[in-house]
């Protein structure tokens, strides 16, 4: 039992901490949200080269294979045998004629319609389905498939708004300027986090924890609370668009004197590991976009990849990380890129103190069972945009538009 | 192989463990050459071909660096570890380096006392020796458990 939910104020600026705890909550976001009006991201076009590939992931809580037909098309459907529930597909990725479940040899084609039914007619005259039997009505449920720049997403909702729309002017923008030419997944890395999805979505947003949790940042410098910044928020504050700016010689000690975490006097033996080249003609030194409800991409300095949360229960997420590089790179690109491979993922320089955050938090927010409200209030109250750093606005926008999507109101309590 | 050579990396393998297990992190480096390699490569990447080191270190340098950082920069769970390391094989030579194999388990005991598995997998290692002693000119961690729990921070 947790506590009632209860959004006190109109901008956001208190959180109740029973969002990350609430096992009914995490149901109802399984159906408003995973199975409901979004786009969730499913894998790369790159990933699916031929007719018949496929990869398994999940939406949400649900398996779901995306798999690439004859007909060059890209399909996705629920990886849960219409007959008696298994699951059809156990590989993690592969290419496959067709998918047979292994428990009665039910076969599906990429589309997932049934196209194979042992003993349909019976064995000699005895069992077999009825007369009316019709494998049309035993198709695997399936998703609707879009792409934008070779990244596949897949809706439940039939009457969704088109991925392009869906995804606004800022979230297009950052996808057209690293993700418009041919690229290549160099790996992945998984890490299981011990805390709610949601705890992870607000961190993407959190401008300026950066430069305090992290302290490894505040010494090199690549997302600085202090450079000239920008944050956009599209589709009703839900996805977010944070950006830096700047110039490598820029100097960095002034804007961290008084951060108890910053080390002037640590220096690398082997600087190569932030050592980066300017890549963008506009001076953008780092991006992170968080597309709701799960999708990331991000450049930091020349470090590229997305990266998927998957819920696993209300109280546990896995984060995959997808790192990429361009296929035309050339080696002393590929060698800078795989030497910043240092600073993120599951033990990077620049990353690993975020899951000790998280589940700090969220062990804590447990223990007294959801109880209270957190403290949204950097930069002010209000949900316009600024343009700096110093600020709650995106976790604010992110609250509201999450409320909107879930049909829960300001002022009203909710009991759970 | 001569006993004597696997016995040496048997016992190469424990003060490895040994050191880290004992906290004493600083001394971690010396356990390589100048120019070795030491790299963290999840299972389901290597069998796919793809990349995805958790970390990729090239010379000591940057195996110092990881030391110094960690002591006194980044932030991580607080816990005890202890490294089960078995079945040491010595498996060839190829050019001045012993080709050896050996698993791991890696435990975590965090601050309430309890334990858990951190890591199970592989070290891949080439061990050469110099001065009269054993070194490794590269360390390749290849964890079966291709999900971290949670975060890596010390060296596996």
């Amino acid at each position: 039992m947790v506590s009632t939910l209860h959004w006190p104020s109109e901008d956001f600026t208190q959180v109740p901490f029973a969002v990350h705890v609430d096992p009914e909550l995490f149901e109802l976001e399984q159906a408003r949200i995973f199975r409901g009006h979004t786009w969730n991201f499913l894998g790369l076009e790159a990933e699916l080269p031929k007719p018949g590939d496929f990869v398994s992931t999940y939406v949400g809580i649900t398996p779901v294979v995306l798999n690439r037909g004859k007909d060059g098309a890209l399909h996705a459907f629920v990886n849960r045998c219409a007959h008696r529930g298994a699951a059809v597909v156990r590989a993690k990725r592969g290419n496959a004629a067709n998918h047979t479940c292994i428990y009665h040899q039910w076969t599906y084609d990429h589309h997932g319609n049934l196209v194979g039914v042992p003993y349909r007619r019976g064995i000699n005259g005895n069992g077999g389905y009825p007369q009316d039997f019709d494998p049309c009505q035993h198709s695997l449920e399936t998703l609707r498939v879009e792409s934008y720049q070779g990244v596949v997403f897949g809706t439940f909702a039939r009457d969704m708004a088109p991925l392009a729309e869906y995804m606004g002017e800022p979230v297009r923008k950052r996808f057209d300027a690293l993700c418009g030419r041919p690229l290549r997944v160099v790996g992945t890395q998984r890490q299981l986090i011990r805390g709610n999805w949601k705890l992870y979505v607000e961190n993407l947003k959190d401008c300026y924890h950066g430069a305090l949790l992290h302290a490894f940042n505040s010494k090199f410098g690549m997302f600085r609370t202090s450079q000239r910044g920008s944050t956009a928020m599209a589709q009703n504050g839900l996805h977010c668009v944070l950006t830096t700016f700047g110039k490598k010689d820029e100097k960095i000690g002034s804007t961290y004197a008084a951060v108890g975490t910053y080390k002037p006097k640590f220096q690398l033996e082997a600087p190569e590991v932030v050592e980066y080249f300017e890549e963008h003609a506009d001076g953008m030194v780092s991006t992170v976009l968080s597309m709701f409800p799960t999708f990331v991409l991000a450049q930091i300095a020349n470090h590229l990849g997305f990266r998927h949360i998957i819920p696993k229960s209300v109280h546990e997420f896995e984060l995959v990380w997808i790192n990429f590089v361009y296929a035309d790179d050339p080696p002393e690109r590929l060698h800078a890129r795989r030497m910043q491979g240092n600073l993120l993922g599951p033990g990077g320089y620049l990353s690993m103190e975020d899951a000790e955050a998280l589940e700090l938090a969220h062990a804590t927010i447990l223990s007294q069972s959801g109880r209270g409200h957190a403290f949204v209030q950097m930069g002010g109250r209000g949900l316009a945009d600024q343009d700096h750093l110093v600020t709650e606005v995106p976790i604010r926008t992110f609250w509201k538009g999450y409320c909107d999507l879930l049909g829960m109101k300001v002022g009203e309590m909710r009991a759970s | 192989m001569s006993a004597e050579l696997e016995r040496r990396v048997v016992e190469l393998n424990y003060r490895y463990a040994a050191c880290l297990d004992g906290n004493r992190l600083k001394d971690w480096p010396d356990f390589f050459t100048e120019d070795c390699r030491y790299l963290i490569q999840p299972r389901d990447n290597l069998e796919q071909g793809l990349e995805g080191y958790w970390l990729y270190f090239e010379g000591k340098r940057m195996l110092r660096d990881r030391v110094v950082s960690l002591l006194e920069v980044n932030i991580y769970h607080i816990h005890y570890e202890r490294r089960l390391v078995s079945n040491v094989l010595v498996a060839g030579r190829e050019g001045d380096a012993w080709l050896a194999r050996a698993n791991y388990m890696m435990l975590h005991t965090d601050n309430e006392g309890r334990s858990r598995i951190f890591s199970v997998g592989e070290y891949r290692d080439r061990i050469v020796e110099a001065g009269g002693e054993l070194r490794f000119s590269e360390r390749h961690v290849v964890p079966d458990t291709f999900t971290v729990q949670s975060h890596i921070s010390m060296p596996i």
